[in-house]
């Protein structure tokens, strides 16, 4: 790795953790941050593969109220980066990234709580109506996000090439890697649990179990072929289903709202 | 203090400022007030157009410092309706504090009832399974359909939630409340649900060559393994009980990185004693 390939590995690893925690532009996900970092370090290929692979173990991950997910940022960025720089294999790659996505998760928290001190400052500063000052508090709170990726990502990177990381990769016994290679192939449930949570709707679960059944039965059909499938039965429960029906069940409607089967809006 | 005044509309630049600051709303996303400090950042510009008397900015920014925590793209209708409330205020006075902050804090919770499964629940994962998809032969389709579906999605709901909550003003409770949206999350949660339980059996592999039964037959040994049984009974089986246990755990507020450890655990210990298999 040149000086030129480090400094834009710590850019990327500063833009995916400020989008970590902004959720806005989705450069954390694990498709992105890593085919980025693959991108500088020339090796977009490997990149765009562990991004596919790790995207789909952190498919459900998500920051949903006050609760934190699993932090895919720190994860994406420092895997390919071992993976690529330190001539690791992809398993190897998803294996070490879990642990970080737990260290980002820490990290997220610790700088979250920090932030509450930016909070109070901004308070200060709207007393006197002081826009820049404001401004600034949420810009720092972002920066901090951005270099709670950036540093570990930048310290990773800088002995990634050294034989310190390798002679660490193999020293782990390999019932633990192949392990942890079986487990990569059910962890992914993990997030689909999460999203199913989420949803909070009790009530279809049939088509979660329809998706299911047609999946494991109906070989040779794609993520298109059931995404066409999921949306015609979304259209055709919504237009059968009598809540929707406002010409029909008119005296009833008002008394109705919000007394129905269904907790999505609760 | 009821004089009307006359008070400018948001520019054409103030929207375009104020999409770009929302784009920004999560930065200093704290555990006291969450995104309190993006929500008054996002403001600054409808409080710079209507108020003019710094009291009256420093008590707009303060109101818009309160705690704040939504799914932050259709927040975006929510910074509309606050704009045109703000507006309100300015010209009469009539609408008081508490009304704005109500209606902020009224309307948070059911569009986060609205906004997570519809785009947490079933537009990111969708459009990342299908990159991820494309990713795994390394196609760089995959990476680029997942970035930039995902952003056309985003910068309408921003875009778009803004200027209708700007132009409905209060209404827009109604309409949060009304079949219109209810109908979409509901369409949203059939198609997300629905995915989620192809991909538990698809997207999973769990191979488990732990021998059953072993027994010979013209001098050949032939065995019955885990794997065959449970792929005669229903292939999938032990991914979609896998879920539910994981669904289980979620409910009791188990951190979900501790089950995945746990999986970590399960999958090195089994593999130990053979039941599982790469």
């Amino acid at each position: 790795m040149n000086a030129m390939q480090f400094i834009l590995v710590i850019l990327v690893a500063l833009v995916c953790g400020m989008a970590s925690v902004l959720d806005e532009r989705q450069f954390h996900r694990p498709l992105v941050a890593c085919t980025l970092i693959g991108l500088v370090l020339g090796d977009l290929h490997t990149g765009i593969i562990l991004g596919g692979q790790l995207e789909l173990i952190a498919l459900g991950w998500m920051n949903v109220g006050a609760a934190m997910a699993p932090d895919s940022a720190l994860a994406s960025t420092i895997s390919a980066i071992i993976v690529i720089v330190g001539h690791q294999s992809i398993g190897e790659g998803i294996a070490i990234a879990i642990p970080l996505a737990a260290a980002g998760q820490v990290l997220t928290i610790f700088v979250r709580t920090i932030t509450v001190f930016f909070q109070h400052q901004a308070d200060h500063f709207a007393a006197n109506a002081n826009f820049r000052g404001v401004e600034w508090c949420h810009i720092g709170g972002l920066l901090l996000q951005g270099l709670r990726v950036a540093i570990p990502t930048g310290a990773v990177a800088a002995i990634a090439g050294t034989s310190l990381v390798s002679q660490w990769l193999d020293a782990i016994p390999p019932v633990i890697t192949h392990g942890l290679q079986v487990s990569g192939g059910f962890i992914v449930v993990v997030g689909y649990a999460m999203v199913i949570n989420m949803m909070k709707a009790r009530a279809l679960m049939p088509f979660f179990f329809i998706g299911f059944t047609l999946a494991t039965f109906m070989s040779g059909i794609n993520l298109v072929g059931l995404g066409i499938l999921g949306a015609c039965a979304a259209v055709v429960y919504v237009q059968l289903n009598p809540d929707f029906h406002d010409a029909i069940k008119a005296p009833t409607a008002a008394t109705n709202v919000g007394s129905d089967d269904d907790d999505v809006l609760g | 203090m009821s004089e009307t005044k006359k008070v400018q509309p948001l520019t054409k630049r103030d929207i375009i400022n104020t999409y770009f600051r929302s784009t920004f709303m999560l930065g200093s996303f704290n555990f006291e007030r969450m995104q309190a400090i993006g929500v008054a950042v996002t403001m600054i510009p409808a409080i710079k157009r209507f108020y003019h008397r710094k009291e009256d900015q420093a008590a707009a920014l303060k109101r818009h410092l309160e705690f704040f925590n939504t799914t932050p793209w259709p927040a975006s209708a929510i910074f509309g309706v606050t704009a045109a409330m703000e507006q309100k205020k300015a010209e009469n006075g009539e609408i008081d504090e508490a009304a704005i902050t109500n209606v902020k804090i009224g309307l948070m919770g059911p569009l986060a009832g609205i906004g997570d499964p519809i785009y947490w629940g079933t537009a990111r994962p969708i459009l990342a399974a299908l990159g991820a998809s494309l990713a795994l032969s390394g196609s760089i389709l995959g990476p680029l359909l997942f970035f930039f579906g995902i952003n056309i999605i985003r910068m309408l709901t921003r875009w778009y939630g803004f200027k209708f909550g700007y132009s409905q003003g209060t209404d827009i409770v109604q309409d949060v409340a009304g079949n219109r949206l209810k109908k979409l999350t509901q369409m949203a949660s059939v198609l997300g649900l629905f995915v989620m339980g192809s991909l538990v059996s698809k997207w999973t592999s769990i191979k488990m060559p732990f021998v059953l039964v072993s027994y010979e037959q013209a001098g050949k040994t032939v065995n019955t393994t885990l794997q065959m049984i449970l792929d005669q009974l229903l292939p999938g089986l032990v991914a979609l009980l896998m879920t539910f246990a994981c669904m289980w755990l979620l409910k009791r507020k188990v951190n979900a990185i501790w089950i995945i450890f746990g999986m970590f655990a399960i999958g090195i210990l089994g593999y130990w004693a053979g039941i599982f298999g790469l």
